[in-house]
């Protein structure tokens, strides 16, 4: 990869002893940008980012820091340029969280490593910036996971570094956690102009949050780009080697896998009224056919991951006299009809007739999942 | 927030004034107190005659004094070094003695001494620094070996002490079988003692504790960045491998010095370095490291006392006494973490 990237590797081959892990890695970062490392456990994401910080030695290949390979840095000099926050649980005894964010002013402070004005000021603007001032005296061992990712990042932050290293930032901490992590991270990396590499599992997230995002699985990099071309349903399937369930690209989200056998119940939604009683119909294992949804609808969409048949229809058009037709033949299978709509409007109004049809056959209408038999 | 800072420093500042105060009333109590008691008037007008005058005047230049700066330099030095080892091994119970770095240490120098008492010439301190610097080494070199094997922490202090066992009892019956005169003060020494050290000692035991001791305090910046793990403090710019190598050395060295003159002393790096981070309520390395001299020294000297005073004219092995008042520390640490880390 040619370029002008702040952060780039060129043909970088990483592995432990010897033996190449991932083979031939390039990528290119810009300043204020986020890249995040995707994969399953133990493909390698963390060995990338230990071969990126100099921790371990590439078996092949390079990492440029502003221009420079980081071999001919000193610890010195990346040290003023690149900051870490690992997963390993950080040990400390008798420390404040100000006393460990301090200690990222290391770099900066003279021989005997004490602070200054300057150095406090820096550590103080750190901690507002993540909002944990309030932490400040509070020992390091006593906080919540949340918080301790948190204090991590601040004193990553008063490293001023222009890259920052995070290895599963996200892991251990609730949904609120990851968000406001992620949500300062992200201004981070615009306010402050910081490069980000982070690796991450959640794949939601980590489609909103990244720049570029690079998918990491056996030998070589499987694939490497902006999010929207890495976050494709049949990408994220192989990459994780998924045999059960989906990934849904729309929703950014995973779902499990349908049920299987031929279907009993017929389910009419449209504009999200279906969602439950799809999930709902999973979780049961009960195969269903949902119609008539359009392919515009959000129903349509997770009907086609969860449901064993969809009869759909072109997005907003009125429902054609085939489509209604292949709903009827497709209802005549079934015992059960779910009747998710409330009412009918102009371009649906053919799941009206689809519904008294049912009602006329003598199936059993019911509106929702605890009427099931 | 800049009155809070005065506030600590001052706190610190009045614990270090506590710790000299304490370690003066030591030394008062340490020259004064003995086989024959006087009083620190008489002591004075003593110790500026130098030892010329009476019997009185010798036994304090010639004995009291010595022993007295022997434990002040000797018990700093040890807190120091086990001070060092528990930031190396990111553990609160490493030290010279558990580790088997003391043992290995007096194994080496009762070899040198029954080697040269053999050929019927008397040891200088500076060879048996070197001897036991050499032994500490080779120790030393073997738990690196087994913290490299062993994942646990506990495990390596079960290996640091079955390598003390071993010296030890090499060290045992080379005694035994050893025929000398000097047997018997090979013996003393071997349980560990202050007794004995002699003012051409005290020059060359302050020549390396000192300059060993300034160094580390001189580290105090790597030292902190090393207290939150290896991976840190190389991306706080750390040179990890030079600084391991130093941390070794010097540590290797402050106990080596230490066993050379006053044979193994149980318990002082372990103790010490946890009473100062607790009395201190900080680990920084910035204060620890002087605050551990001080407080090593201060142990140390209360411990001799005890040693030479409580059954006298019988004199207890130092071990003996700082192993009474330091072992229960260790217990605490142990109970106290294993609280802290449970559910």
């Amino acid at each position: 990869m040619r370029g002008d990237f702040y952060f780039r590797t060129d043909r970088l081959t990483v592995g432990y002893d010897g033996r190449p892990l991932i083979r031939d890695i390039e990528i290119g970062l810009d300043r204020g940008q986020i890249l995040t490392l995707i994969g399953p456990n133990g493909s390698g994401k963390t060995t990338i980012l230990r071969s990126m910080a100099k921790y371990i030695k590439p078996l092949h290949g390079t990492v440029y820091l502003d221009r420079r390979s980081l071999e001919e840095m000193t610890n010195r000099d990346i040290s003023h340029k690149l900051a870490v926050v690992l997963t390993e649980r950080l040990k400390t005894e008798l420390m404040s969280c100000g006393d460990v964010v301090a200690t990222g002013r290391y770099p900066y402070t003279g021989p005997m490593g004490i602070l200054s004005e300057r150095d406090r000021q820096r550590t103080r603007e750190a901690m507002e910036l993540v909002d944990i001032l309030e932490l400040k005296d509070r020992d390091f061992t006593r906080i919540s996971d949340g918080q301790r990712q948190r204090v991590l990042l601040a004193r990553a932050i008063c490293q001023e570094p222009e890259i920052i290293l995070l290895d599963e930032p996200t892991s251990f901490l609730d949904i609120r956690y990851q968000l406001e992590l992620l949500d300062i991270l992200r201004n981070m990396a615009r306010t402050r102009n910081i490069g980000i590499i982070m690796s991450m599992h959640e794949l939601d997230l980590a489609q909103k949050i990244s720049d570029m995002v690079l998918c990491v699985k056996g030998e070589r990099i499987a694939h490497y780009g902006p999010p929207e071309e890495i976050f494709r349903k049949d990408l994220i399937r192989s990459l994780y080697g998924m045999t059960e369930g989906s990934y849904n690209p729309l929703f950014g989200s995973v779902e499990m896998g349908k049920p299987r056998g031929v279907p009993e119940i017929f389910v009419i939604a449209g504009g999200g009224t279906g969602i439950e009683v799809f999930r709902g119909l999973q979780k049961r294992g009960r195969p269903f056919v949902a119609g008539i949804l359009h392919e515009n609808d959000i129903d349509y969409h997770l009907a086609m991951e969860l449901a064993g048949e969809v009869i759909g229809e072109r997005g907003f058009s009125p429902i054609r006299e085939e489509t209604l037709e292949r709903a009827l033949l497709r209802l005549s299978s079934c015992s059960t009809l779910i009747n998710c709509l409330q009412g009918y409007g102009e371009v649906n109004a053919m799941n009206r007739l689809l519904a008294e049809e049912a009602a006329a056959r003598g199936m059993r209408i019911i509106t929702g999942l605890k009427d099931l038999p | 927030m800049s009155d809070d800072r005065k506030g600590e420093t001052g706190k610190i500042g009045a614990a270090f004034c506590l710790m000299t105060a304490l370690l003066l009333a030591l030394v008062v109590l340490n020259v004064c107190l003995g086989s024959f008691a006087l009083s620190p008037v008489a002591v004075w007008r003593s110790l500026l005659s130098r030892g010329g005058g009476s019997t009185n005047d010798r036994i304090i230049w010639l004995i009291r004094m010595p022993r007295l700066i022997a434990g002040i330099v000797l018990g700093g030095g040890l807190a120091v070094s086990g001070l060092l080892l528990q930031t190396f091994f990111n553990n609160p119970i490493a030290g010279p003695y558990v580790l088997g770095i003391s043992s290995g240490a007096k194994l080496a120098v009762a070899l040198v001494m029954i080697a040269l008492f053999d050929a019927s010439r008397s040891a200088g301190s500076a060879l048996l620094i070197i001897a036991a610097f050499a032994g500490a080494m080779v120790s030393m070199g073997f738990v690196l070996l087994m913290a490299r094997r062993v994942s646990r922490m506990s495990m390596l202090i079960v290996a640091g002490v079955m390598v003390g066992y071993i010296c030890s009892a090499v060290t045992d019956f080379l005694i035994t079988f050893a025929d000398d005169a000097n047997i018997v003060n090979l013996h003393n020494w071997s349980r560990g003692s202050f007794s004995g050290i002699s003012w051409d000692d005290i020059g060359v035991m302050a020549l390396v504790v000192l300059p060993a001791s300034l160094a580390v305090f001189l580290l105090s910046k790597p030292v902190s960045a090393y207290q939150l793990g290896e991976d840190y403090a190389r991306n706080m710019g750390v040179n990890i491998i030079l600084f391991r190598l130093v941390l070794i050395l010097l540590s290797s060295l402050l106990s080596a010095c230490v066993t050379a003159f006053a044979g193994p002393i149980s318990f002082v790096g372990i103790a010490v370095p946890h009473l100062v981070k607790s009395a201190l309520r900080t680990a920084k390395p910035l204060i620890v490291t002087p605050a551990c001299f001080l407080g090593g020294a201060i142990f140390c000297l209360g411990c001799d006392l005890i040693a030479r005073t409580v059954f006298a004219p019988t004199e207890l092995s130092i071990s003996s006494v700082t192993a009474l008042f330091g072992a229960p520390v260790v217990i605490y640490i142990m109970l106290s973490r294993r609280r802290r880390s449970g559910p």
